[in-house]
């Protein structure tokens, strides 16, 4: 095609002809760039009236061969130089973007404040939700029913499958494991104890806050976070109705109250994994794993089961609630706070858990 | 000298369920020309951009682009295409997690040819294009008035220097004055650079000071098609709802 970009050199001045545009102009960049600076040691007559067009991006290059100042003489079309002059009036020093730069010191301050101004603020919120729940005695007719049923629902009814799935092989594999080794101790009854004890007391409780975290937590803060996004918590806001209330409080009591009951089902869903493993392995029958479970795991354990249940559901809801209160309008930080809602709760319970351990060391081993 | 076609609808059909919103609508829009999009609300020009744009495939129909079919399985050609044209959402679709500066400078960085200071300069350009300065670089999306965030749109959809622009709503939002300076803006780069226009809008004046054509999408189908005088003799129920007693505004 005839359009395209060409420089020629004549005696004296720069003939520039063809369509000087960004997409004429990038197959062929490298030998532009190179004639032009080649072109413009000594010469200071340019010739631009050959021009079929004309773009900023073509105007920009032609301005920094020329060094920012005007040729001596220049033939140009008065549309073309209209161009050339919106470039020219731009400032010539560009000052660049400031790229941050991090010192490790600063690093390491800046993320211990940043968690503590995370457990402050999570602390308020407790405090929130607190004078909200005394509100709400108050005025029961307010009590947000319809959500709080729904997040029951969510976080704990379309949960039972997959922590089924992942208690039931759980069992399976813990009880496997033990089986070789106490078969060879000879110690094969003692299987009841050692799955009673593990899953009622600590993994059932674990393996479900972790499963609920990466699944309910998640999905709460991104809720909240993307209505933050969208502006609805300020379109609630004006309709009057308070976000603590109908937004963050049904989701931190549902998660409570649904997290027992579903550490419950995947503990009694991995016991009776572990008992056809047992089955299958140690030959001990259904009925004599039943009859001894009640005697050598006290009562307790559930109770501390249950309990852990309850206090790692607030704590899972409350981090993702805080989380995704704290998105910043933008997805970058949406997909940060839904990552550290994650990380943050995973780590909160497992914190929460060895505290539990420390505080119920007298309670419910059984001592033979 | 003959113009080139740019863009051409073929018979183009599309459903959303059971919601006809195109039905056999055909339009051809060629070089140069300044196109004003007209419809109610609902009927189907944000579709419409979006179809031609190629985010969206008609259920039947042809699209072409340059004389290219949109289905064109070479994904080399297909990036060609989009590259020789700019875009202005409805609601903006600034990346929200880049600055506005970072916003035009995207699509400049991703031809990888061009060197940061090059980059700087058309930045920094286009932003004063479109009435704002340096220091509005910095900011986030979240941090713009919904007039501003039109501009950088229009500053990102000019960063790439296209040939054919698209525009939803350009200038809705904006106030009375700025809807002034986007129209010469963009009457300015029609002349300079020859670009084609289509642009959505209910903005009269905008409709007055720039189309050269009007496109009436109704009835699912453009009912007519035609230089600004030439419309208004058309007698349909929308054309004379629409203009109402300031039909001749537009003369
Ligand atoms: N993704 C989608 N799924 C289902 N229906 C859709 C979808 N997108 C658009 N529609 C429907 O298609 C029709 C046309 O929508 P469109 O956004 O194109 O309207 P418009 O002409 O741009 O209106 P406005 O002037 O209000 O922006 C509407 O009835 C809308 O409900
Ligand atoms: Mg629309």
């Amino acid at each position: 095609m005839s359009d395209r970009p060409s420089l020629h050199v004549e005696p004296g001045k720069v003939v520039l002809s063809g369509a000087w545009t960004l997409a004429e102009m990038l197959p062929r960049l490298a030998e532009l760039q190179a004639g032009l600076a080649a072109a413009t040691d000594g010469n200071r007559q340019w010739d631009l009236s050959a021009l079929t067009r004309l773009d900023s991006a073509a105007a920009v290059l032609l301005w920094r061969a020329w060094q920012a100042t005007w040729p001596v003489s220049l033939e140009i079309g008065d549309m073309h130089r209209r161009i050339v002059e919106r470039v020219a009036e731009l400032p010539q020093e560009m000052p660049p973007p400031p790229v941050a730069r991090v010192h490790l010191p600063e690093f390491i301050g800046r993320y211990l404040l940043k968690a503590a101004a995370n457990l402050r603020g999570m602390i308020a919120l407790f405090g929130q939700l607190i004078l909200d729940t005394f509100f709400l005695l108050r005025h029961p007719r307010d009590i947000p029913w319809r959500e709080f049923t729904a997040n029951v629902y969510k976080a704990g009814a379309l949960a039972l499958p997959v922590t089924a799935l992942v208690g039931f092989l759980i069992g399976v594999t813990i009880s496997y494991l033990s089986a070789l080794q106490l078969k060879s101790f000879g110690a094969d009854l003692f299987i009841v104890n050692i799955l009673g004890i593990s899953i009622i007391r600590e993994l059932g409780p674990v393996l479900v806050a972790v499963l609920v975290a990466g699944r309910s937590g998640s999905a709460m803060t991104a809720q909240i976070g993307v209505m933050r996004v969208t502006e609805e918590i300020d379109a609630l806001s004006t309709m009057g109705i308070s976000r603590s209330i109908r937004v963050v409080l049904p989701k931190i009591v549902g998660l409570t109250v649904a997290m027992p009951l579903l550490v419950l089902w995947t503990s009694a869903v991995a016991m009776f994994g572990g008992m056809l493993a047992a089955l299958l392995q140690l030959d001990l029958s259904l009925v004599y794993f039943l009859e001894n479970l009640p005697r050598v795991v006290p009562v307790s354990n559930l109770y501390i089961g249950l309990g852990k249940g309850f206090v790692f559901g607030f704590v899972i809801a409350l981090v993702a609630c805080y989380f995704g209160l704290h998105v910043k309008p933008n997805t970058e930080s949406l997909s940060a706070n839904t990552t550290s809602a994650v990380v943050t709760a995973i780590t909160t319970v497992i914190l929460v858990d060895a505290i539990f351990a420390v505080f119920t060391r007298q309670v419910g081993v059984p001592h033979l | 000298m003959s113009r080139q076609t740019v863009i051409e609808l073929d018979g183009v059909c599309t459903r959303f369920g059971g919601n006809t919103v195109h039905r056999d609508l055909d339009l051809c829009v060629k070089e140069g020309q300044i196109v004003g999009l007209l419809g109610g609300s609902g009927s189907g020009k944000t579709t419409l951009l979006r179809e031609i744009l190629g985010l969206h495939r008609p259920d039947a129909g042809v699209v072409r682009l340059f004389g290219v079919d949109l289905n064109d399985p070479d994904i080399r050609v297909q990036r060609d295409i989009r590259r020789r044209l700019g875009m202005l959402f409805q609601h903006g679709a600034l990346f929200s997690a880049l600055s506005v500066y970072d916003n035009i400078a995207f699509p400049l960085r991703e031809l990888r040819c061009l060197d940061e200071d090059w980059i700087r300069r058309l930045v920094h350009l286009k932003l004063a294009m479109v009435g704002l300065g340096v220091a509005h670089g910095k900011l986030m999306p979240a941090e713009l008035s919904g007039g501003m965030v039109k501009r950088v749109a229009l500053a990102r959809a000019l960063a790439l220097e296209p040939e054919l622009l698209l525009l939803d709503e350009p200038t809705a939002g904006l106030d009375p004055d700025r809807s002034q300076n986007f129209v010469e803006l963009i009457g300015e780069l029609q002349r300079e650079l020859g670009l084609t226009v289509v642009m959505v809008t209910h903005d009269l004046n905008t409709l007055a000071g720039l189309a050269s054509h009007v496109a009436i999408l109704a009835d699912h189908r453009i009912i007519a098609y035609g230089t600004r005088s030439e419309i208004m003799t058309i007698d349909h129920p929308f054309v004379t709802g629409f203009f109402g007693a300031d039909r001749r505004k537009l003369l």
